[in-house]
């Protein structure tokens, strides 16, 4: 077919109308497999688990009868983890920030080459993290397998994320901001801090929670730092745990059908975290976020 | 730091430089740049808990053995360290992966850029960032729970773990990746080639065929080879549903064993620490660094092209 | 709005400091009465695993300030950390090794291997199996030995139907692996590897009851917790067909899969009263447990070697 469709009026408008139709279908398809699948695997995963979400599950021990087993360990462990997490990434992860964008001279090829790096550590799989776990806290420094080693290695995954999603923030700010800042005599550390940064926070906190979000979800890097034992007591800095993602993975492992059921549960409680923490994310951002 | 004084009558000559130097602001640049430097820590540290345990290994074992050998039992008596099971393993899987979310997943960012209506992808769009936020534990939990026993049903007679269920339930997953970088990439098109393409009397599928797309390819084929490291790189799904059965098939109604499922499965237990069979972790921890860091680093300066060329 | 935001951005840090900080207070103050307090760690067989774990769970009930964490890391794994020290207890599914108790001496730690359970290593097939009843200690080593190109039915024994087999077993770190892999193919760790490999049992029992074909040998305990998805087979090894019970594996006639089941706890932990509390009591309580964990309990006699090693290790404690 011609670039100018001359033949618009023309008999092969039917064949390009066909395929038109049949490419329309097709869009829609593709939309539809991602939210049909979706919707199968919350339905499915609430009806198998939402007779099991009671006190039970949520405060108790994990225990090898299906009736008595909780996860409370677990989910204490998760919401312990995910503050530590929020306190180790949104210092460091907002230092490079701010390092990156008000700091480091573009030309310099180190200041690049950092750039690509965390690009690249941002696409890294997560398991790599779990080795990195394995030979360097869990062996190495011989932190032993404690939930201290857990968040360090949640904190080197997700920090990448955080980098990105602060940069934006922090990027988003108009130069305008800093311009006349500079120009009333502020130093550099000045303007960051006293206008960049309170511009930029609203941005910050959503892109780490939403990072923290998808930290606390992970799972292959626990189970290689060894949050893979039995543990009815909660958790403490620096003992035994295992988190609610293993906890969802161990049960999902077992093979009687009231542990399905049971992981299914824990499914939900895991989902209704996440989507509290985003939720709460996405409202960070409406009632702060400002347009420029 | 000193103010141009301006009291009436005098006329000084304002000393703008600073009187004296703000060794704060160096400290402040030093505590920044030492945050920048936690990451460049965490590459060297991967590359040197990945690497010199690797090099150590293969000063045993033959690497040429290593990358050919067809038999995968490093902790069997007599042991053989033939990689090639676990990486048919992970390409049988991710085969299956990249069927569905290429396709599907460029559909869905044509969908989201030409032809849905601003309220519809509104709606639309965070619907499929949802897809993307459920942790892979219960994508997992759903290839063995559902998906498996549904295509049983449907006769196709797969194994309980299989490469099939686990590779399409990665690939829903991955829609979401290719996706939104896709969009990124055709929203960053900028509306004259369209306006001109229209104003021709092009339809929307040809628009979106003939000019979106291929403007935007470079961005599409980053999303699409980021979207296959991704699948490469996944742990629990395989875990879970895949298998741990190193076999080398690439039909997708067996059980098989990827790297990632490999490493996960023997670093949970402890294995003796100078032991040949603790170094496979890492030998087989480089391998899938290696090979989703040559995928990254692609993907990465597609990226950018596509970013530098319209803005 | 001078400082708006830098005021609030110091109270979330404030405010995430503060729970973190209270999080880990309370966490760590859980000594309220009742019983022992302390902490115990546990790792090793998966086999034994779920018997500590039973017995673990009714002692914290009855001991709120006690915690005791139980790993499966294999019986391999268990004894590399319980010979540096890691651990105060080692599960194992077979007796130390010597190259193991070499390393235990080398770093002084000193130890006393209780029983605490018997176990016949079960072979299980799917309950669509209607063909196999009985396999013989030939049979078991032309399945699984090293190099084994068996793959269907039919070539284990002819009259077998020609369904495809499907295996499923211990991992390698597994005293389960090394005992059976000993018994029946003459040297430990000597086994085919091109079958489904875990260290989770469960993964084992999901795939038997899954595949028509499907077998698989793992500790009787977990046959029993899924006896109604699958179907155990006898074994018979010159002297006819015996099937695991109670009965055949404590008299030790089911042969030659029966084997005692072992807790190793380190003389230095011995010191401490959480540590006797949790010996005393789990052999106090030990048919309980090992019913309620479906396992094969103790003999009289083998009970009453235990409660004396437990008077002994005492005593040389107390020194």
């Amino acid at each position: 077919m011609s670039a100018v469709p001359g033949d618009i009026r023309g008999g092969g408008r039917r064949q390009g109308e066909l395929q038109a139709r049949l490419f329309s279908v097709f869009l829609l398809l593709s939309m539809g497999i991602g939210l049909v699948t979706l919707g199968t695997l919350v339905v499915q995963v609430f009806l198998d688990g939402v007779r099991l979400v009671d006190p039970v599950l949520l405060t108790d021990a994990p225990s090898a009868d299906p009736a008595f087993a909780g996860a409370g360990p677990a989910i204490l462990a998760t919401i312990y983890m995910g503050l530590l997490l929020i306190a180790f990434t949104v210092p460091v992860g907002v230092g490079t920030a701010i390092y990156l964008e008000e700091y480091a001279d573009r030309d310099r090829w180190y200041n690049r080459a950092l750039e690509v790096n965390i690009q690249n550590l941002a696409a890294v799989p997560s398991i790599v993290y779990g080795i990195l776990g394995l030979a360097f806290l869990v062996r190495g420094l011989g932190l032993g397998r404690v939930l201290l080693a857990g968040a360090m290695i949640l904190t080197l995954l997700v920090l990448p994320t955080v980098i990105i999603a602060a940069r934006e923030a922090i990027r988003a700010v108009p130069a305008s901001i800093r311009q006349g800042a500079y120009a009333l005599g502020a130093t550099r550390w000045q303007v960051v801090w006293r206008q960049v940064l309170p511009a930029a926070t609203p941005g910050i906190a959503t892109g780490s929670i939403l990072a923290v979000s998808r930290a606390i979800g992970e799972t292959a890097p626990l189970l290689l730092v060894g949050a893979l034992t039995y543990v009815a007591f909660n958790p403490t800095l620096l003992g035994d745990f295992t988190a609610l993602p293993v906890q969802i993975y161990q049960w999902t492992s077992r093979s009687q059908a009231e542990f399905r059921e049971l992981a299914a549960a824990a499914i939900i409680v895991l989902l209704a975290i996440l989507l509290t923490l985003n939720a709460f994310a996405i409202w960070l951002r409406n009632r702060y976020g400002r347009r420029w | 730091m000193a103010t141009p004084d301006v009291t009436a009558g005098a006329k000084p000559v304002p000393r703008l430089r600073a009187s004296r130097r703000r060794y704060g602001e160096d400290v402040v640049k030093g505590a920044l740049a030492l945050c920048a430097l936690v990451s460049v820590a965490t590459t060297v540290g991967i590359v040197v808990a990945l690497f010199l345990p690797a090099i150590e290994f293969f000063r045993t074992i033959s690497i040429v053995d290593y990358l050919t050998g067809i038999r995968w039992a490093p902790l069997f008596e007599p042991a053989s360290f033939g990689v090639l099971p676990l990486v048919v393993g992970t390409l049988s899987v991710t085969l299956w992966a990249v069927l569905v979310c290429l396709p599907f997943g460029l559909g869905a960012a044509i969908y989201l850029s030409e032809y849905a209506p601003g309220r519809t992808r509104k709606v639309l769009k965070p619907a499929l960032e949802v897809l993307a936020g459920i942790p892979t534990v219960v994508y997992g939990f759903f290839a063995l729970t559902f998906v498996t026993p549904l295509f049983r049903d449907l006769g196709l007679g797969l194994e309980v773990q299989n490469a099939l269920a686990a590779g399409i339930v990665m690939g829903v997953m991955l829609i979401p990746t290719v996706a939104s970088i896709s969009e990124d990439a055709m929203s960053a098109v900028p509306r004259d080639l369209r306006d001109g393409a229209y104003a021709l009397g092009s339809t929307r599928y040809q628009v979106a065929t003939r000019i979106v797309v291929p403007a935007a390819i470079s961005g599409i084929v980053a999303s699409f080879v980021l979207a296959i490291s991704r699948a490469v790189g996944e742990t629990m799904i395989v875990l879970l549903a895949g298998g741990l059965n190193p076999t080398l098939t690439f039909d997708p109604r067996q059980a098989i064993e990827t790297m990632t499922a490999f490493i996960a499965a023997t670093g949970q237990g402890d294995i003796p620490v100078d032991s040949i069979e603790y170094k496979t972790i890492f030998a087989v921890g480089a391998t899938l660094f290696l090979a989703t860091l040559v995928m990254n680093l692609f993907s990465i300066r597609l990226v950018r092209k596509f970013r530098e060329v319209y803005e | 709005m001078k400082h708006r935001f830098g005021n609030r951005f110091v109270l979330v840090a404030a405010v995430v400091a503060l729970t973190s900080l209270a999080l880990a207070a309370a966490s760590s103050a859980r000594t309220d009465g009742g019983g022992v307090s302390g902490r115990i760690t546990a790792d090793g067989s998966s086999t034994v695993g779920p018997y500590v774990t039973a017995g673990a769970e009714r002692f914290q009930r009855a001991n709120r300030g006690a915690q005791v964490t139980v790993g499966i890391s294999g019986t391999g794994g268990g004894f590399e950390r319980f010979c540096k020290g890691e651990t105060d207890m080692s599960n194992a599914s077979r007796p130390i090794k010597q190259t193991e108790a070499a390393i235990c001496r080398t770093n002084g730690v000193t130890y006393v291997p209780f029983l605490v359970a018997n176990d016949g290593i079960s072979i299980v097939v799917n309950k669509d199996n209607t063909w196999a009843n009985c396999l013989t200690t030939a049979e078991l080593k032309k399945i699984w030995d090293t190099g084994s190109k068996v793959d269907n039915w039919q070539d284990v024994r002819q009259g077998f139907p020609n369904v495809k087999l499907s295996l499923f077993g211990p991992g390698t770190d597994s005293g389960t692996f090394d005992f059976f892999t000993e018994v029946i193919n003459g040297k430990s760790k000597r086994s085919r590897s091109d079958y489904a490999a875990t260290e989770n049992d469960d993964v084992a029992v999901r795939g038997v009851a899954g595949e028509r074909g499907g077998l698989a040998y793992f500790g009787l305990s977990y046959y029993e917790e899924n006896k109604n998805t699958l179907k155990l087979l006898g074994v018979d090894s010159g002297g006819g067909c015996t099937l695991p019970s109670i009965k055949t594996v404590q008299a030790y006639s089911y042969k030659p899969l029966s084997r005692p089941l072992f807790v190793y706890v380190k003389r230095d932990a011995f010191k401490r009263p959480v540590v006797q509390a949790f010996v005393r009591y789990m052999i106090q309580n030990e048919r309980a447990i090992a019913k309620t964990a479906k396992f094969v309990s103790l003999t009289d006699r083998q009970l009453r070697k235990s409660k004396y090693q437990y008077n002994q290790a005492i005593r040389f404690a107390k020194r």
